[in-house]
């Protein structure tokens, strides 16, 4: 699983409860292939910054890194992409019913929270320039969403703005000021 | 805790959490030594891998061979780039294997790997591997580690559908990745007349059985599409050959907007037996092309390159019930058959969902014309009704799928960066692990054949910052190794590779090691400038050039001292080994040579060219070490003005003081 490196402090402290009470503990993830904290963790303040850098050194969008980190979608996004990333910032998130975010970062709710933000990435660099007025763009959860331009600006799904356009090494960020929500399941 | 972390980390390296935690006793080194990863992949000295590993050396154009499970190479086998370490491409004898319709061809990019198969089963004969950029395949005869055999494929560009095999090796395949104007045809065109006047093709070359020398039996002329990777249908579906294509939107301009545009593209569906009675019925039209053969000759232990002027063309209009599109999701590249032939795995890069295609029904659809339409005249089957299901939500970015011996497939994800184990059958996601990171190719011993031989799985991926020592702007890209033995695959190595690795293939040790070529017999030495033997070693001036006959052997040359060359000469070293011992080459190398060294076989002639710039006295030595006295294994050769009078004359061993006016006769 992706979450291996997250839950090695975790791994660390079973093992010593484990020891000390003399029960079995659940089975863990073998973290011997983790050696080190990831390639996001590796010190680089020369390259340009990928999706995650950029997310993580942002004061606004504090709720997006928490709901990434979350859902384990962190490691995903520091890999070679390349994505479009729609990133909500705090103010969209508590522009939601109150309660939803913090319903969505319950470790129950984990499939529905990485559902939302697999909604909020493409994979491959949508530019601005390429972008058409009702353009639809199938995103990884499978979910299309639908772009509008009025103006030279670019709205999503006729709700989210996009206030800021953000190159990233791996990708490009779009800053948008609503939430994304996938359509309803239809089943 | 830092330090108790640390600890943690060290165990963790080389120790199964599990057992340890089952065990919880020995606090320490020891606990690091019970089943781990360590002792799965340590191959004592003195002993040997238990699988031979074919690794593509992308971009370097060279191929890799590695231990398994150690991880240890041993063998970088030049095939599309010249390599100073052996003089390929360098000495006169091998120059030619680099021929190209376009000349001389020095560097290329080596994608993919397939190994000669019997009745579906690796056989350790040959290995195949594809030149990506001017599209060529070469064989590479696994008895010596060489490249036997190049030949360049006509109306294609980037060929990077290739060379998967056929499952008696009958064929080697070629698809296209770019599509362009065909070679016979003015291919001076606008661009942007993609649609009209760009297209694609794939090509079967046969091998022969006994010699495994190709020929491009035909192609086939398909629409302007770009193919990805392929695969050969196997047991029930044997004569089928399956291509997995994208940009199905024909663009022609920046491909990773306007070639993902539809939802679903193609894998094309091949009946090469059918094409082959069309060949053989003479419904295909004999194209103009001109394409470069070049093949290496074992006797005369030099290469030829001869370029060819026909390849057979069949139309899908002529020849009907030959090809058949399957809607694939999103920009499809692997395209893999599982071992009973049954299923058809694509994996669409963007997409989030691996379809699995049934040849049962890929042939019910057939029998009941159940298409969707066509595409540029070729039928389109029905998704819904040659899908054995679909794979939901596995990860992200799917790339190549490998199978194992109990029924399971691996998938490789390249955006997510992990490999995901799931059943063919039952399409239910068993098992995953991450890999470190942007993982591509993956390969389990027998993978791609009728009998996967388990036990490991290689993952070959692209970046490792965190992992091994900064070499500058580029660090090595790596292969993983899993133990996939057990339910859950478990990682137990990590290993540098060259180039950057792409596809590759694993196969038992055995089924090669017993064939491996000890030694050139010197009696079949049939090179037309072999010395073979010190009596037969001379100098001869054939006007301007100077030919040298030489021979070496533990430890000297023969001739050593070499005059009455003069500037303007070309000279030409034939240095023939004269060695019969197991691993023991010599080199060649004279100061100043512009082209480079040599490295002989035993029983081998190589030749180097050598233009003197100068007049003067140039060392020659032998460059591998060879024996105690490989210190003296050196030589001279006096090169003087262009009207100079000083006559021919070498030897061996003369000590007498030179006397100018003496010269020895041959």
């Amino acid at each position: 699983m992706k979450k291996i490196l997250n839950i090695l402090p975790a791994v660390l402290v079973l093992v010593f409860v484990a020891c000390n009470s003399n029960t079995e503990p659940a089975k863990t993830e073998t973290p011997e292939a983790t050696a080190t904290a990831g390639q996001e963790a590796v010190k680089d303040d020369v390259s340009q910054k990928d999706v995650v850098k950029i997310a993580v050194g942002s004061k606004d969008h504090t709720t997006l890194v928490a709901a990434l980190t979350q859902a384990d979608y962190v490691k995903v996004l520091a890999n070679a992409g390349p994505f479009t990333v729609f990133a909500p910032t705090n103010d969209a998130f508590n522009k939601l019913p109150a309660g939803t975010v913090e319903g969505l970062m319950k470790d129950d709710k984990k499939a529905d929270l990485r559902n939302i933000l697999e909604y909020h990435v493409a994979v491959g660099v949508y530019k601005t320039e390429n972008m058409q007025d009702g353009q639809k763009i199938n995103m990884v959860n499978l979910d299309d969403i639908t772009l509008s331009i009025k103006d030279g600006k670019v709205m999503v799904n006729g709700s989210a703005n996009v206030i800021a356009t953000i190159p990233a090494s791996n990708g490009i960020i779009y800053v948008v000021d609503a939430v994304l929500l996938p359509p309803a399941k239809k089943q | 805790m830092k330090s108790l972390f640390k600890t943690f980390l060290l165990v963790a390296l080389t120790a199964s959490t599990f057992t340890w935690l089952q065990s919880c006793k020995p606090k320490g080194a020891q606990s690091a030594v019970s089943g781990d990863a360590a002792s799965k992949v340590y191959v004592a000295p003195g002993k040997y891998d238990e699988f031979y590993n074919f690794v593509s050396g992308g971009f370097s154009g060279q191929m890799s061979v590695y231990g398994i499970p150690s991880g240890r190479l041993f063998r970088v086998i030049p095939v599309f780039s010249v390599d100073p370490e052996k003089g390929y491409g360098y000495s006169e004898e091998t120059k030619a294997m680099l021929n190209t319709s376009h000349g001389f061809v020095p560097w290329d990019d080596l994608h993919h790997i397939a190994l000669s198969e019997t009745d579906g089963i690796q056989d350790g004969r040959w290995v195949f591997g594809n030149g990506n950029n001017t599209p060529r395949i070469a064989r590479i005869d696994l008895k010596t580690f060489r490249t036997a055999e190049i030949i360049e494929i006509p109306n294609s560009a980037g060929n990077h559908s290739s060379p998967f095999i056929t499952e008696n090796s009958e064929y080697v395949v070629a698809g296209t990745r770019f599509s362009i104007p065909m070679d016979n045809s003015n291919g001076d065109v606008p661009i942007n007349t993609y649609k009209q006047n760009f297209h694609g093709t794939v090509s079967f070359i046969g091998v022969d059985k006994t010699s495994g020398n190709m020929n491009i039996a035909f192609q086939i002329l398909l629409p302007g599409v770009n193919f990805d990777l392929a695969r050969a249908g196997k047991g029930k579906s044997h004569g089928w050959m399956f291509f997995s294509c994208y940009n199905s939107e024909r663009a022609n301009t920046l491909l990773e907007v306007n070639s993902t545009q539809k939802d679903k593209d193609f894998i094309l569906c091949v009946n090469w037996k059918k094409a082959e009675e069309y060949a053989k019925a003479g419904k295909g039209k004999l194209q103009s092309v001109k394409y470069a053969h070049n093949i290496y000759d074992e006797q005369k232990q030099m290469a030829s390159s001869a370029i060819e002027n026909q390849v057979m063309m069949l139309d899908p209009k002529d020849c009907p019930d030959m090809v058949y599109f399957m809607p694939c999701p999103k920009s499809p590249h692997g395209c893999d058959t599982d071992p009973t032939g049954e299923y058809i795995v694509g994996s669409g890069k963007l997409a989030a969902v691996i379809p699995v295609f049934s040849f049962t029904k890929i042939q019910a659809a057939i029998a009941a014309k159940n298409y969707e339409g066509d595409y540029e005249g070729i039928p389109v089957l029905k998704y819904d009704a040659v899908l054995h299901g679909e794979v939901k939500k596995p990860g992200l970015g799917p790339l190549h799928t490998e199978f194992d011996d109990n029924g399971f497939a691996y998938t490789s994800f390249f955006v997510s960066s992990e490999v995901v184990k799931w059943n063919v059958k039952s399409l239910e996601v068993v098992d995953r692990v991450p890999t470190y990171y942007s993982v591509g190719h993956l390969s389990v011993p027998g993978g791609p054949t009728r009998k996967p031989w388990g036990k490991y799985l290689i993952a070959y991926n692209k970046i490792t910052k965190d992992r091994y020592l900064p070499t500058g702007p580029e660090l090595a890209q790596s292969a993983q190794l899993y133990d996939i033995s057990g339910d859950k695959m478990k990682l137990i190595l990590d290993f540098p590779t060259i180039g950057e690795p792409h596809y590759a293939e694993a196969i038992p040790a055995s089924l090669i090691m017993k064939n491996s070529q000890k030694i050139y017999k010197i009696e079949e030495n049939k090179n037309p400038y072999a010395a073979l033997g010190d009596k037969f070693a001379r100098v001869e001036r054939k006007g301007n050039e100077i030919h040298v006959y030489m021979t070496a052997i533990r430890s000297h040359f023969t001739p050593d001292n070499i005059e009455g060359v003069k500037m303007g000469d070309m000279v030409y070293f034939h240095v023939t080994n004269l060695e019969q011992d197991w691993d023991v080459p010599h080199g060649f190398a004279v100061k100043g040579a512009n082209n480079a060294e040599l490295l002989i076989m035993p029983g081998e002639t190589q030749t180097l060219a050598w233009k003197p710039e100068k007049p003067g006295v140039y060392p020659i030595y032998c460059t591998d070490f060879c024996s105690a006295l490989h210190q003296e294994m050196q030589g001279y050769i006096r090169v003087s003005a262009a009207g100079s009078n000083v006559p021919i004359s070498f030897s061996t061993g003369k000590t007498a003081p030179a006397v100018t006016t003496t010269t020895d006769k041959k």
